[in-house]
């Protein structure tokens, strides 16, 4: 199984590790491979308040930009700046190194609804 | 048709191949009542030797340039055009190819675009330089417009004695875009009046040398913007002697690219210039070319953070602009290597000295005097004691073109005559248009 | 690839302009030294012939329409007629300054005023402007039109553009620069506009739908006149994208569907050269209830003479520095003379028949995603064509068989898409090599896979590092690692 079993995960391909109402939050595996050799990724600012659903961040690859959206309402309280200047780990390391934003949520129960790892990769089989 | 290879048994060759009998039918699915409103132009087939002798025609009542002497300016210019230019830019290789998506066919573009760009941040002291926008005006629109983006404020501030070309310009895509503009006056020397400079900007513009062909002071400027980005409108071939606008501070640099060997052609096709800093890369508009290496590690060119872009972020991209000027961006880079930096210099020189020789002699006359006392490049504005129509209207029978009155008096400088001087006026057109005013 | 920058940076060969004839001054006592400029750009000084023969070489390693069929979908690379050029060039043309009094250039005037008439005729519209520089400011200038036509209706709440899924991008970004915002309405399983959906999409927010005609599977749509008549009857404006114009050009006309405005592209349409990005021209043409909302300065005939008119109080004003790219509407005008009626039927004519045959003799070999009788160009899919074969490695692999590839990735709803255009230019020789190439090619896809991902060979440079260009751009000259 290539994605992690303790993480939580959206049909819009995201990642979620919640640890109280702190939640990294990352793009999986299937998602980086889908996008290609991404070159550029646009993070929020430490603060920033966010909705369920809204834009988060932006990740680009040469012909295409995904857009990431915020999987829980939450403010922002820490992003991985490491991937201004190396891009790239994403696509290396989408499940550690590569996290994009940490938030933190307002309602963790909006985690419920994600799926588990199992659920992510039937979803992913039944493409 | 002379432009169409295929033969009447071809076309029944293929027809056949598609099933059809007759290329009636290739058109079926357009609605008969759609078919049956359609009118002609009422254009017969002419030769190409009769099509010549149309334009020929036409032409001739194009009166303008027959043995007459231009002042006229206002950002467009009659400098003279090496034979080199035409003759790279008419090498079809180049003006029959489309935007270069594959760039291993198009390194000829690319090599150029590549050259464009970085010959746009030497003159300008800029970062990175787009390929080009439509024209100087257009490409100030796209400026303000980006200033907006970065911001995130809805209000930009213009110089009043920007080229009413293009204020215009930017008016209407400032209404679109639900940004505010505010004028900025001058002062009695004719330089933009940063004293009641208005808070909560996106963006200054201004322009130098401006309308009046008065060279701004830009050092300061910047400092007082607070996070308004400074954008500033400039002529390139200015850019020979004056400094740079980059070492001002300046967050965009805008220019038209005409003077750089681009013909006036009634006002284009012309060359939008666009600079601006590497921090907002991401937000220009416009196509860039990067250098990179090929699968063998050879050097070679192609276009990069396309993602900006229409064709990939769609209602998101930072503008809209698909087509741009290449070939007018080619001319400009084969015209300044043509020149190289010392002859560029030798040009700004020429075009210096020749304008203050006439501005000179001109407010020598009785009544004549420099409309602004502050230094200028080669185009200024002289306020005249005499109606200045009927002065352009005398010096006009004598083949000799100003620019009318009218667009400096919009600009509240009255009885203002404004004069471009490049380096293709010579002493005995200057004298001559001294002596005429002399006799008035 | 050499630049010009890596040639030596030495002294000024001079030689272009002539000496100084009036007594010299001097910069320092001209200009204050605070505006002088301290260091010099750093612009080679070349030789004339070591100009000459670098910008030669660069022409040698470009490919244009001069060097063979292209046929890049949606792009209209047809034959430029040489005549164009030298008429472009005739000094009374390409000297005229735009801001001469209108009695010194009336052959200009004239020309521009002609040539938008014809414009409006084959629009079958009643206005033209001929100010937008290229086919996407076209589109801005239009949606600037619809902004202000329901501004001064007093409809500001119409702020939404239908766009079929099938747009250039160039639309959705026009309708958002020009205020709007974009909703996308899925086409049919035909490939053309459901009704259904329109119906349902269309309400009083909608100001407009931008329509590509045909659209850019190339398929007309045939219930283009059910869709016109819904939208105007909910009380929205039908802008239509001209880049395909070449389909049904001399036979019907966007004015007829019922088109309120349309742009042209006279750099595809109409012959004017694309020179390698621009300059273009992209006139619009507007029904009556737009005319007086078009761009200022307009150009009218009295008697005659030829004037601007600034006069039209409700206009949106300038989009351009002056009137257009007349060097480019000249061109365009010349090919109208030279075409006539019969030459505009038979470039329609030609143009839907080799892409008819194309597309015949092609969907044997490649998946035809929307199969029926085709404008001026359709789309194949490189999907499925062998195991890790895309759009990509096929269009590379058409370069070593001397072809320009056609579009690629575009329209997005066909998957590794492959949008071909040939123009009426082509003749079926030229069709038929193709054809035989992109069979070999399906093969070699199957057997020696290798031959696709590793193309181009024969270029001057092999694939390049994109994702190097876009992670380090290298945007300008690297002076300094010299």
């Amino acid at each position: 199984m290539t994605h992690p079993t303790q993480f939580r995960y959206t049909k819009e391909h995201e990642w979620v590790d919640l640890e109280g109402n702190h939640a990294k939050v990352g793009i999986t595996e299937h998602a980086q491979g889908e996008l290609g050799d991404i070159v550029f990724v646009e993070l929020p600012t430490v603060g920033t308040d966010v909705k369920k659903g809204e834009n988060l961040a932006t990740v680009e690859s040469i012909k295409a930009v995904g857009d990431v959206y915020a999987p829980m309402s939450g403010t922002v309280v820490e992003v991985n700046t490491q991937l201004e200047s190396s891009p790239e780990t994403i696509n290396q390391d989408p499940h550690g190194a590569g996290w994009l934003v940490i938030l933190e949520v307002s309602d963790p129960s909006e985690a419920d609804s994600f799926l588990d790892a199992p659920s992510y990769e039937q979803y992913l089989s039944e493409g | 048709m002379r432009y169409i290879a295929n033969t009447g048994a071809d076309r029944r060759a293929m027809l056949a191949a598609i099933g059809l009998s007759s290329l009636e039918e290739l058109f079926h699915d357009i609605p008969q009542e759609v078919k049956d409103r359609f009118q002609p132009l009422e254009l017969t087939v002419r030769s190409e030797m009769e099509v010549a002798q149309v334009l020929k025609e036409l032409v001739t009542l194009n009166s303008c340039q027959q043995s007459s002497i231009s002042f006229l300016g206002g950002g467009v210019y009659d400098h003279y055009i090496p034979s080199v230019v035409s003759h790279i830019t008419s090498r079809s290789e180049f003006y029959t190819a489309y935007t270069p998506y594959q760039p291993e066919l198009s390194q000829g573009t690319l090599t150029t675009m590549f050259e464009f760009q970085t010959l746009v941040c030497e003159l300008t002291g800029m970062e990175v330089a787009n390929a080009s926008i439509y024209d100087g005006a257009s490409a100030l629109a796209e400026g303000v417009l980006m200033a907006k983006r970065i911001v995130g404020n809805g209000r930009v501030a213009a110089a009043q004695s920007l080229f009413p070309h293009y204020r215009r310009v930017l008016d209407t895509y400032c209404w679109a875009a639900g940004i505010k503009v505010i004028e900025i006056p001058y002062t009695n020397a004719g330089t933009c009046d940063l004293t009641a400079l208005p808070q909560d900007l996106s963006s200054l513009v201004i322009q130098t040398p401006n309308a009046f062909g008065v060279i701004e002071e830009l050092k300061g400027v910047k400092e007082r913007l607070k996070d308004a980005l400074l954008i500033v409108v400039t002529n390139p071939i200015s850019l020979g002697i004056l400094a740079p606008p980059g070492q001002f501070r300046a967050d965009i640099v805008i220019g038209e690219g005409q003077p750089l060997g681009i013909p006036a052609s009634f006002g284009g096709p012309f060359l939008g210039l666009f600079a601006t800093r590497e921090r907002y890369l991401r937000q220009m508009p416009g196509r860039l070319t990067a250098q990179t290496v090929d699968a063998e590690g050879k050097i070679g060119y192609t276009m990069a953070i396309q993602t900006r872009e229409q064709h990939i972020r769609r209602e998101r991209a930072t503008s809209n602009i698909c087509t741009n000027s290449q070939l007018c961006a080619l001319a400009a880079t084969v015209y300044l290597a043509s020149l190289g930096a010392d002859g560029l210099h030798e040009l700004a020189t020429l075009n210096l000295e020749k304008a203050h020789y006439l501005a000179q002699r001109i407010t020598a006359l009785p009544g004549y005097r420099l409309a602004f006392e502050a230094p200028f490049f080669n185009e200024f504005a002289v306020r005249v004691p005499t109606d200045p129509q009927a002065i352009r209207a005398r010096l006009k029978e004598e083949r000799i073109l100003l620019d009318d009155p009218r667009f400096l008096s919009a600009l509240g400088a009255p009885n203002t005559l404004r004069f471009a001087v490049t380096e293709k006026r010579t002493k005995d057109e200057l004298d001559r248009l001294v002596e005429l005013l002399e006799a008035m | 690839m050499n630049t010009i920058f890596d040639h030596k940076l030495a002294k000024g060969v001079g030689g272009l302009l002539p000496a100084l004839d009036v007594p010299e001054q001097g910069i320092e006592k001209l200009i204050p030294s605070s505006l002088r400029r301290t260091h010099a750009p750093r612009i080679p000084n070349l030789s004339e012939p070591e100009l000459v023969r670098h910008y030669t070489h660069l022409s040698k390693v470009n490919y244009g329409i001069d060097d063979g069929f292209y046929p890049l979908g949606s792009c209209t690379m047809k034959y430029n007629p040489k005549i164009n050029e030298d008429l472009a060039r005739l000094p009374g043309f390409a000297n005229a300054h735009p801001l001469a009094d209108e009695d010194l250039v009336q052959g200009s005037l004239k020309l521009l005023y002609e040539a938008s008439r014809y414009l409006c005729r084959i629009a079958g519209l009643v206005e033209v402007t001929l100010q937008p520089a290229a086919g996407a400011h076209g589109e801005l200038c239009g949606m600037f039109l619809v902004k202000r036509y329901f501004e001064k209706r007093g409809e500001e709440k119409r702020k939404r553009i239908l766009l079929p899924d099938s747009a250039h991008g160039t639309n959705p970004s026009s309708a958002t620069i020009a205020g709007f915002s974009v909703t996308e309405i899925p086409s049919g399983k035909d490939g053309m506009i459901n009704l259904a959906t329109l119906e349902e999409a269309l309400d009083d927010t909608v100001a407009a739908i931008m329509l590509t005609v045909p659209n850019t599977l190339g398929i007309f749509e045939e219930r283009i006149l059910e869709v016109t008549n819904m939208v105007h009857a909910a009380g929205s404006l039908c802008y239509f994208d001209g880049a395909n114009l070449n389909a049904f050009l001399g036979r019907a006309r966007p004015g007829d569907m019922g088109a309120d405005i349309f742009h042209f592209n006279l750099h595809k349409t109409l012959s004017a050269p694309h020179g390698g990005g621009g300059p273009g021209s992209g006139p619009i043409a507007v029904a009556q209830s737009l005319v007086d909302f078009l761009p200022v300065p307009r150009i009218v005939k009295d008697e005659n003479r030829y004037r601007f008119d600034w006069n039209s109080p409700h206009s949106i004003g300038c989009i351009h520095s002056f009137y257009g790219n007349f060097g480019v509407i000249l061109k365009a005008y010349a090919y109208l003379l030279l075409l006539g009626d019969t030459g505009l039927r038979e470039v329609s004519e030609n143009a839907v028949l080799n892409a008819n045959y194309l597309q015949e003799s092609l969907k044997q070999t490649y998946p035809l995603p929307y199969e029926r009788l085709c404008k001026h160009e359709f789309v194949l899919s490189g999907k499925g064509l062998g195991e890790g074969i895309s759009a990509l490695d096929i269009a590379k692999r058409l370069i070593d068989y001397g072809f320009h590839p056609p579009t690629i990735y575009f329209p997005l709803i066909v998957p590794e898409a492959l949008m071909i255009e040939p123009t009426e230019c082509e003749g079926k020789e030229t069709l038929d090599r193709f054809i035989e190439a992109m069979e070999r090619i399906a093969a070699e896809a199957k057997e020696n896979p290798r031959l696709l991902h590793e193309a181009p060979q024969y270029t001057p440079v092999r694939r390049l590092d994109q994702t190097r260009a876009a992670r380090q751009p290298i945007l300008t000259y690297p002076f300094d690692e010299r």
